[in-house]
């Protein structure tokens, strides 16, 4: 398992000593998810199909890879199309905030 | 997406999100922390050691899982139905989710990287025993295996064999000594 050195509230989860995400935007995602999920903003199944529609798309465009299979980019692909979907965001500002937060100098982006 | 497109993209969501009052961060933090100290695969662990010293227990467990879990009151709603399934000296179970990552979190915490990928996800199906051997569990060649494939309904955790070794410990140790991967059946205890 590759080593995982981050500090603070963005500790990544562990279990039973096993790191459970590999970068803490992993956990946000997930933990966002969940979030809306639990406060009745989406409903999980709703998310899942998604997750199942964009997993499915992944692998009927990758065969026989051996790439590592980017679960947690699916995740964030699946998460910000149920969003749009559900009409609690529209893709132009999903865009224009990825632009903002990339555009940041380095060392802010926690 | 790429990796870094999408830890970009991760903070794009959460910043509209909470700017549009639809999340708040702590919340999420706290949804985080809930899996990474509360639920976990300790809660299946418990489970399991309890079903092997209280055969009523145990039988309600095998009979209806969802019910029989419910008075533990574990965290993790995701879990619609739980199904237990029981390792026995003829049957071998394992546990996969052959379209994306269904696990039953409540019991087992988040899934493993390995579970989520494509080739256990298809291989573990087609050739149980080289996916269980490569695992390091070779099964004796009379041994019946069967697969189950969890889904948004249904997710399955497997009630692995108690080694004779064990028989005599407390129920503290054995929760212990129960590993994630006995649950989900790709490794036998002892």
């Amino acid at each position: 398992m590759s080593e995982v050195k981050l500090s603070g509230r963005y500790e990544p989860p562990m279990a039973n000593g096993e790191v459970l995400f590999d970068a803490p935007w992993q956990g946000r995602v997930f933990g966002m998810a969940v979030t809306l999920a639990e406060q009745g903003r989406m409903a999980w199944s709703d998310f899942q199909g998604m997750l199942i529609e964009v997993v499915g798309a992944w692998d009927a465009d990758h065969p026989h890879s051996e790439e590592e299979y980017p679960y947690y980019e699916l995740f964030a692909e699946s998460l910000s199309r149920i969003l749009v979907q559900k009409g609690l965001l529209d893709s132009e500002e999903i865009h224009k905030a990825d632009g903002l937060m990339a555009a940041r100098p380095h060392g802010h982006d926690h | 997406m790429s990796h870094e497109s999408a830890r970009i993209r991760a903070e794009a969501l959460e910043s509209l999100l909470v700017e549009k009052g639809l999340i708040d961060s702590e919340l999420v933090d706290d949804v985080v922390a809930r899996y990474n100290d509360r639920v976990g695969p300790l809660n299946g662990a418990r489970v399991v050691a309890r079903a092997w010293r209280d055969s009523a227990f145990k039988q309600r467990l095998l009979n209806n899982g969802t019910d029989a879990i419910a008075e533990y009151g574990f965290e993790g709603g995701e879990v619609q139905k739980l199904v237990v399934v029981e390792n026995t000296d003829t049957v071998h179970n394992v546990v996969v989710c052959t379209l994306c990552s269904c696990y039953p979190w409540a019991v087992l915490g988040l899934p493993p990287k390995w579970y989520k990928d494509p080739a256990y996800r298809s291989r573990v199906v087609r050739e149980p025993r080289s996916v269980l051997k490569e695992f390091g569990t070779e099964l004796e060649a009379d041994m019946e295996v069967r697969v189950w494939d969890s889904s948004a309904e249904v997710r399955y955790m497997v009630l692995p064999s108690e080694p004779v070794t064990w028989r005599e410990l407390p129920e503290q140790t054995l929760v212990e000594r129960i590993t994630r991967d006995s649950m989900i059946g790709v490794e036998r205890l002892g």
